[in-house]
């Protein structure tokens, strides 16, 4: 153990967060490489002006060169500029799904939690619902229902896009809940609550203050796979033709794509996957670090 | 004498701070399939005693006898089952939420336990001043924050530990930090519930004689809940027994000590080794383990595992009755004796 450190009397909590961050060398990695990675699919098209649907038969399925640095897949059309529009696209739904599962989740969970009786067990009830329902009939039944009607008021893209986050977030909560739940079931009847209780604090200062921070951890890393989840579920509905269209490139469109040509155009498959491959990871070892960070108790 | 069960301690009533009255907690005990309510655990079975202002009563007892649930219940951490507790003449137990938030103000608690009584991941500062922004007691940042360092003094912490975590202290001074937490409200009346029981010995006499410092400064009352007989003789005033959800004695701290009127008291005292090398005593070993608390034992509580039992305590529950002044007790060897 190392001892303690007394710190100068003017740095404030998120300073010190951040101080424990940095010290955290996986997470510190991670965040560059997430950030990079971000930097580059919102800057990324400006710079690299190939169109990302320009069909070129003479460039079929050529192998990375300076031309293509990712190569061409089987219409000849840039891998390299589909990737960085279709990561927009693909980081985002990842994003959103996960805020909205975490959010759902917390918040089912923080109730039954509290609350105990009647509404704790409906609210148990309704996630072991969920986590029985089977999901891909029901996502199709869903997507079939909602399509149209979404596209007509936000149009096409937007309309998409939010349908399918709400829908893989919507799936993706039950998880969440359980864990705030249990985390909560325990934190409730700690001494440090109790305290707070008598010191007259409201159930609403109890939870925002005493319970829900202590209860966070694990939640953190569950939201960071969550955002992984969400990434691969889009590939796989965009697979099955239910997510954004066909031409809309996202990471796991392009993967998909690539596996009927793996043996002789393996680097089709390969960009995509590292690159959901590097996401995921990065976005996992900032959960890791944010987790740490938070956590006083440990000596960074 | 006085036998009236109403007023146990005619010499304090003129003012009590505090009047606990038959207070009972039974806790249900769910089993079966469809979680029936198939039995209760009698945690607090009709406790009643009195709190003189300025005073401290020691309030002691095996594991499990329902003094911590009792101190809970008085500042409603457990909503009581049934009973009164009042408060400088109000009942608290039918208080509102807003009441009741407000009288926080005047009841607070010290808690065993400094590891889990303190949040992680709040800062002392934080955690000593929280009591100041639920109750809006201070107006500024500055006073605020001086208001802290102040409280942080007088349980002989200094400022500058204002912005440290709790992990970083010892078990000693994070009992400090709960102990000024409890008092940021100017509170009257502190339940301690066994404030020592988790510390070293002699960080023990620290604690203890800081909460004697602070007694006399704030005019402070308190129910200190502890098992260590000698811990509680030291600071207390008057003495409770505690026996499977019942007062089964309370006393004077040294005539109870000297004179106890209850085998439960005489065998407790006995345990208590004497800081004398080569000297004993004659312990009473008591026998068994304490009763289960779903289904006491009939008559006297204490009957199965009491060396001087009589075929009348298995069947009649002992009066709670004055011996001599101001000493309780519940025992069936009292009217033998000829007291009433």
């Amino acid at each position: 153990m190392v001892a303690p450190v007394r710190r100068a009397a003017t740095v404030s909590l998120t300073q010190d967060i951040w101080r424990r961050f940095k010290r955290h060398r996986l997470a510190l990695f991670g965040a560059v490489i997430l950030l990079v990675i971000i930097a580059g699919v919102a800057i990324g098209p400006w710079l690299w002006t190939v169109p990302i649907n320009e069909i070129d038969f003479n460039a079929r399925l050529k192998p990375p060169s300076w031309q293509h640095p990712f190569g061409t897949d089987d219409l000849g059309q840039d891998l390299f500029s589909r990737m960085l529009y279709g990561g927009r696209i693909s980081i985002a739904v990842g994003l959103a799904a996960m805020t909205i599962a975490i959010v759902v989740g917390t918040i089912i969970g923080a109730i039954a939690g509290m609350s105990r009786g009647l509404v704790d067990t409906f609210l148990m009830w309704l996630t072991d619902l969920f986590l029985s329902l089977p999901q891909l009939p029901l996502l199709l039944l869903i997507i079939y229902l909602f399509r149209d009607s979404l596209k007509k008021i936000v149009g096409a893209e937007t309309g998409v896009f939010i349908m399918i986050v709400v829908v893989i977030g919507g799936f993706r909560w039950m998880p969440v809940a359980r864990l705030v739940r249990a985390q909560f079931l325990s934190l409730r009847e700690k001494e440090f609550v109790e305290a707070a209780r008598a010191l007259g604090a409201s159930r609403l200062r109890q939870v925002a203050r005493h319970i829900l921070p202590n209860a966070l951890g694990p939640v953190i890393v569950a939201g960071t796979i969550d955002v992984a989840a969400a990434i691969i579920a889009e590939s796989t509905l965009s697979f099955l033709g239910l997510g954004f269209p066909p031409d809309i490139p996202t990471w796991g469109r392009v993967l998909f794509d690539a596996k009927d040509y793996l043996d002789t155009s393996p680097y089709w498959a390969l960009f995509p996957g590292t690159l959901i491959f590097l996401t995921v990871l990065s976005i996992n070892y900032i959960g890791d670090g944010l987790r740490d960070a938070l956590d006083p108790r440990r000596v960074l | 004498m006085s036998t009236a069960r109403r007023d146990p301690f005619p010499a304090l009533a003129d003012q009590p701070l505090l009047r606990v009255n038959e207070l009972v907690k039974h806790f249900p005990v769910k089993g079966g399939l469809f979680g029936r309510t198939s039995g209760s655990v009698r945690a607090v079975d009709g406790v009643s005693f009195e709190l003189a202002k300025g005073e401290t009563l020691g309030l002691v007892g095996e594991s499990g006898c329902g003094k911590s649930t009792t101190g809970r219940c008085i500042l409603r951490l457990i909503e009581p089952t049934s009973g009164e507790v009042w408060f400088e003449g109000r009942n608290v137990v039918g208080l509102g939420r807003e009441a009741m938030r407000a009288l926080c103000r005047d009841m607070q608690i010290i808690f065993q336990d400094p590891y889990a009584s303190l949040d992680p991941r709040m800062t002392v500062g934080a955690i000593v001043g929280e009591a100041l922004v639920i109750h809006n007691l201070t107006k500024t940042e500055t006073q605020y924050r001086e208001r802290i360092v102040e409280l942080l003094e007088t349980v002989g912490l200094h400022a500058d530990h204002l912005r440290r975590y709790p992990h970083e202290f010892s078990g000693g001074q994070r009992q400090r930090i709960g102990i000024a937490r409890a008092l940021a409200v100017s509170p009257k009346l502190i339940v301690c519930d066994e404030p020592v029981s988790a510390l070293d010995v002699s960080i023990q006499a620290q604690v203890i004689n800081l909460l004697e410092d602070l007694q006399q400064k704030f005019d402070l009352t308190y129910l200190f809940i502890a098992h260590d007989l000698s811990v509680v003789e030291h600071i207390s005033d008057r003495v409770a027994v505690m026996y499977l959800g019942r007062i089964v004695e309370i006393a004077p701290a040294r005539e109870l000590y000297t004179t106890p009127r209850h085998p439960y008291t005489e065998a407790l005292l006995s345990a208590v080794p004497i800081p004398e090398p080569g000297l004993k005593r004659t312990r009473i070993r008591l026998v068994g383990d304490v009763p289960n608390p779903i289904n006491p034992p009939s008559g006297c509580h204490f009957h199965p595992r009491c060396p001087k039992v009589m075929e009348r305590c298995k069947t009649e529950s002992p009066a709670f009755r004055q011996v001599s002044g101001g000493h309780w007790a519940a025992c069936h060897l009292n009217d033998s004796a000829g007291l009433t």
